[in-house]
């Protein structure tokens, strides 16, 4: 009897592992030679640039930057560390031997022109929603680029996450395959501003937090997460910024690289703003802004220009009976206001506010650790306005004391925890 | 390492440690004396300077950060030291010591692009972090007050300028 059940039990996992490799099975899609550059018109290589920076594919496939598009930059996941892949057209080490049919296969299944499953790192989940046009530009592009020979380092991920065929089971859970489909409640412009977030901007890779298979959790969908030692904030109503992201904030954002409102593009996101989206017409950015205003919940920009006077006022009205400052308000006194202070009633971009800054309110302190630490580049948020950093000026309990000070009196928000812990984790 | 930027209008380069601070750049490599050091941490002022208009804390800014960018410090300022904030430094006397003016200055000059017309409590928190041990504080407001009537007047009405000052 308990032979019987035993065989039964193999005979069913023989039969279920059969349909899982049917699934999980991708032919090989024949190599071609690389395509030569006269095969694709000028118009569509420039749509492709375009495209190419709205999906920003340049941060995470560029190490060195003499070295575009060759890949190799380490990507840690809690499964272990992906590297990039060089997606130059170098026949050996990058797609040089894909043809377009290959590519598209590869931007919109996450299946490799040898037929292996890639890891969800490469945000295919969203490129499945690019029309044909834009994923035949993108190819043009990416396929006139010159062919660097570069091999990516070999990914760290530990077993069982290493086996390639089981993403077909991840795929079975947490991948829905298809195009865009407009909304045809709203208006084109929203509609511009969806197709580019929700597909190649893959916005919400880094704004939504992920469950522990590694997928963008559903029901916390742009509730914001840390994504590579940077808070990507939330970009729905959960959003704790005293200003609401109107359409024209978004776009001065996006755009420019900073908001009066809200702050600057640091980290990453100055990448995707000077780097990716600086490529696209400003009609791309109006509808990524038109669409993250509706996402948010924005109201209008006269009601902005309200809540940022509040938010000003409330803060340097807790600051005026102070005879006796504490050691964080000391520190924002002789080292931050000179730059950091403005009138309620038109604070400045160039004199980021603290009480509207979206480092401040937001729920993890690590990019307000960073920036106080490390400072801002000339080629991050605004062109050409830096901030130094004080790593070497002051100690960890220092900028602590500086940190919990803007929390409490330029915020309602509660308290950080490990203010110290994330302060030392980011000195380097 | 070798850095270029523009120095008062010239360009210049410098080739030190990517890390060093601006300020020792500007004293040691380029013989520009005139922004002073002062605590070292950014903390007192002293060692202002104008990044691409910006006031900044030479003293913590390595230099490998401001990679083409405009420099202005006290010596640029004006080629003829004849900027209006400097004439009304002289003019009502705020110096005494001088060892933290230039940076007085060039702070003051950045806040008066934002703040064209500065009320009290403006001039305190844009100028509080220079710091002055001679306590040169209310002859600097004044300073700043002063400037700030000629330039506003000049842009307007250069009659009204010998009118603002009324206090020799």
């Amino acid at each position: 009897m308990i032979k019987k059940v035993l065989m039964g039990m193999i005979g069913l996992a023989v039969l279920v592992l059969a349909l899982f490799l049917v699934i999980a099975w991708e032919s090989s899609i024949d190599p071609v030679d690389a395509p030569v550059s006269d095969q694709f018109s000028q118009e569509q290589i420039d749509r492709g640039r375009v495209l190419a920076g709205l999906g920003n594919c340049q941060t995470c496939h560029t190490t060195n930057p003499d070295q575009p598009y060759a890949g190799g930059l380490a990507m840690p996941t809690p499964f272990g560390t992906i590297y990039s892949t060089n997606i130059t057209p170098d026949p050996e080490t990058g797609i040089g031997r894909w043809s377009e049919e290959a590519f598209a296969r590869a931007m919109r299944e996450g299946v490799d022109r040898s037929g292996s499953h890639l890891f969800p790192a490469f945000p295919y989940t969203h490129f499945t929603k690019m029309t044909d046009g834009d994923v035949a530009d993108l190819y043009a592009f990416v396929m006139t680029r010159d062919p660097i020979q570069a091999e990516a380092p070999e990914n760290t991920l530990q077993f069982p996450f290493n086996i390639r065929m089981l993403q077909a089971g991840w795929k079975l859970l947490f991948f829905d395959e298809g195009r865009y489909q407009a909304d045809t409640s709203q208006s084109e412009e929203w509609n511009r501003g969806a197709y580019i977030a929700e597909g190649l901007g893959h916005c919400s890779a880094c704004h939504s937090p992920r469950n522990q298979f590694g997928a963008e959790d559903e029901s916390r969908s742009w509730e914001g997460t840390v994504v590579n030692g940077w808070y990507a904030p939330a970009l729905n109503a959960s959003n704790r910024a005293p200003v609401d992201w109107t359409t024209d904030e978004s776009y001065a954002y996006l755009r420019g690289g900073g908001s009066a409102f809200h702050g600057i593009a640091a980290g990453s996101m100055a990448d995707v703003v000077h780097a990716g989206l600086a490529k696209a017409p400003d009609g791309d950015i109006r509808g990524l802004a038109v669409w993250l205003g509706d996402l948010s919940g924005a109201g209008d920009p006269l009601q902005a220009n309200r809540q940022a006077a509040m938010a000003i006022e409330n803060a340097q009205a807790r600051l005026k009976p102070a005879k006796i400052m504490d050691q964080g308000q000391r520190i924002f006194a002789y080292a931050c206001a000179s730059c950091h202070y403005n009138d309620p009633s038109s604070p400045q971009a160039t004199r980021p506010d603290m009480s509207l800054n979206s480092a401040v309110v937001a729920p993890d302190p690590v990019n307000l650790v960073r920036v106080t630490l490390h400072g801002v580049s000339q080629e991050e948020g605004l062109p050409r306005i830096m901030m130094p950093g004080f790593a070497d000026a002051l100690s960890d309990q220092e900028i602590a004391s500086l940190l919990t000070f803007l929390r409490k009196t330029h915020t309602d928000q509660p308290p950080w925890d490990n203010l110290e812990q994330t302060i030392r984790d980011h000195r380097q | 390492m070798a850095t270029e930027f523009e120095l008062n209008g010239q360009a210049v380069t410098v080739d030190i440690e990517g890390d060093t601070p601006l300020l020792w750049a500007l004293r040691d490599d380029l013989d520009l004396t005139g922004t002073k050091y002062g605590c070292g941490i950014g903390m007192c002022g002293a060692c202002t300077v104008l990044v691409n208009g910006r006031a900044t804390r030479s003293c913590i800014t390595p230099v490998e950060s401001v990679a083409n960018a405009s420099i202005t410090t006290i010596e640029g300022l004006d080629p003829e030291g004849e900027h209006p904030l400097q004439k009304a430094w002289v003019k009502t006397q705020t110096p005494q010591c001088g060892y933290c003016q230039s940076g007085q200055i060039m702070q003051a000059a950045a806040m008066l692009k934002d703040f064209p017309d500065p009320t009290d409590e403006q001039i305190s928190q844009v100028m509080g972090g220079n710091l002055c041990r001679c306590m040169a504080y209310v002859r600097i407001r004044e300073a700043i007050k002063l400037a700030a009537r000629e330039m506003n007047g000049a842009a307007t009405d250069t009659a009204s300028v010998a009118g603002g000052v009324s206090h020799e």
